[in-house]
């Protein structure tokens, strides 16, 4: 989409963008020949159309994330889902956050929780329960324990002193 | 949509000018478009291409019909592949309902993010896995933020972002194979191909498609549909699974009638489609894959047999790893 200045026959240039946060948006654009201004402005549906693309109206000022519109559109996300990496010892003097996937992690154990562990787990604040879960669920990959149960908490929270978690 | 102008005032008179002037079209004005939304679509386009080319085959599992047993084929297909050595992702593209995680057992896994994507679940078999089973809690239906009112007109857009998000955005690493679990609905078969037919400059196609069906007359009506759909699109491999094809008691090789419509074959030669495989019905099997413990070709049963058979054909069809040797 292009807006054109008649009187000058100019093409007018994004120079703001609003959000009142109701669904709409407000883009401004002025023509830099005679300074008149022009303002779009989307209903919620066309906001929403635009959007679903997975693109920013007014072109992106930060990197788009992975899963983007999954994020931000997904209404009543799992809470926990997302995790940050974890930097392994191995990867520590390398450029850890952009490692692809290697090969020896295909041969990683899968880890399950029991039902009783996902209970205690249940206990824990819900903002921290994301980085408690994922502690634990690492510690078990590394001693290869496939089933954690509260007795396997038990242990893993006095080898690694988290006595408080 | 809607504009204001601010500014100098235009007499009516004017404006009427104005109109009257010739007004150059969209395509006679050079420069940037600052929205830049074909370059962000382009952006997402060539993500979606470099993640594939590390793909050695993509294989869809459809049908066109719900309840023939897609996602248990898929799981224990992925699970067969794996335990052959080879390294498998797995798409559940039924965005709305989901079942993969809780069949190949990565339900409630958390997902690791890097700035070049996310890492997929691992589950059984070290099969790796992305479904929105895992984004939602369970017994949660999928819902998006957005109007209430009309939502069939952006939820299909949402969607379909979505699904390239979770090819696209998901660090699967090499692969031999990325099995992709199609919904319900011819016209989401098509929305995949849609979505692959924009990477790179060949129009590409999945390598390998699977259509699972069960021995009943509407099953076959919907299979002849897919068939026409996948064949007007161009797509070469195609092959008819049959599943729940007779029930296999256990230790018995002779199986019982469970449908009386047409068997997988003759759904096949209607079709015009090559029959890969018919499936007995399995309790066992069928109770150990909606644990989230599918034993893909393990035992002695007729079903795993089959199964093993499958993944041979899926392995020496095009892009697998025996066709490439």
């Amino acid at each position: 989409m292009k807006f054109l200045c008649i009187q000058c026959d100019e093409v007018m240039s994004f120079s703001d963008r609003d959000l009142p946060g109701d669904g709409t948006i407000t883009a401004l654009f002025s023509c830099g020949v005679c300074g008149r201004e022009m303002a779009m402005l989307t209903n919620p549906m066309e906001t929403q159309l635009i959007t679903s693309l997975g693109v920013e109206i007014g072109g992106r000022t930060v990197p788009e994330q992975p899963f983007q519109q999954t994020r931000t559109r997904l209404d009543a996300p799992r809470e926990d889902v997302f995790v940050d990496a974890v930097v392994s010892s191995s990867e520590d003097n390398g450029d850890a956050n952009t490692a692809s996937v290697s090969e020896h992690e295909f041969a990683k154990i899968r880890v399950t929780w029991s039902p009783e562990a996902t209970d205690r787990l249940g206990g824990v604040p819900r903002f921290v329960r994301g980085m408690v879960k994922r502690i634990y669920t690492d510690y078990a990959q590394e001693k290869q324990i496939e089933i954690i149960t509260p007795d396997v908490m038990d242990q893993i929270r006095s080898e690694l002193g988290l006595e408080g978690m | 949509m809607s504009e204001l102008t601010s500014g100098s005032g235009t007499a009516p008179e004017e404006r009427s000018a104005t109109r009257a002037r010739a007004v150059r079209g969209y395509a006679d004005l050079s420069g940037e478009v600052e929205s830049r939304i074909v370059e962000q679509i382009g952006e997402q386009h060539a993500r979606l291409a470099t993640r594939l080319s590390e793909v050695g085959a993509i294989i869809v599992i459809a049908s066109g019909k719900g309840g023939v047993g897609k996602s248990a084929v898929t799981a224990n297909l992925a699970v067969t592949l794996a335990n052959c050595g080879a390294r498998v992702g797995a798409v559940d593209a039924d965005l709305n309902g989901p079942s993969l995680g809780r069949m190949l057992g990565f339900l409630g896994s958390q997902l690791e993010d890097r700035p070049d994507g996310v890492v997929p679940a691992t589950g059984v078999a070290g099969v790796r896995g992305i479904s929105t089973d895992l984004l939602i809690e369970e017994g949660v239906p999928l819902k998006w933020k957005g109007p209430s009112h009309d939502q069939f007109v952006w939820q299909g857009v949402t969607e379909a972002v979505t699904l390239r998000e979770f090819i696209s955005d998901v660090v699967w690493g090499p692969l031999d194979y990325l099995l992709i679990d199609i919904p319900p609905g011819t016209d989401k078969i098509g929305r995949f191909l849609n979505l692959v037919s924009e990477v790179g400059p060949a129009h590409l196609q999945p390598h390998q498609v699977l259509l699972v069906t069960i021995p009943s007359e509407a099953a076959a009506a919907v299979v002849a549909r897919s068939a026409t759909q996948l064949r007007e699109a161009g797509v070469p491999c195609v092959g008819v699974v049959g599943n729940m094809a007779g029930y296999a008691r256990p230790g018995r090789d002779d199986l019982l009638p469970l449908f009386t419509g047409p068997s997988a074959g003759e759904i096949a030669r209607a079709a015009g489609l090559e029959l890969w495989a018919e499936i007995p019905f399995d309790s066992v099997w069928g109770a150990k894959t909606d644990r989230g413990e599918p034993v893909g070709a393990e035992g002695d049963s007729a079903t795993a047999r089959v199964i093993a058979q499958l993944a041979e054909q899926v392995e020496h069809g095009p892009g697998g790893r025996e066709e490439k040797k």
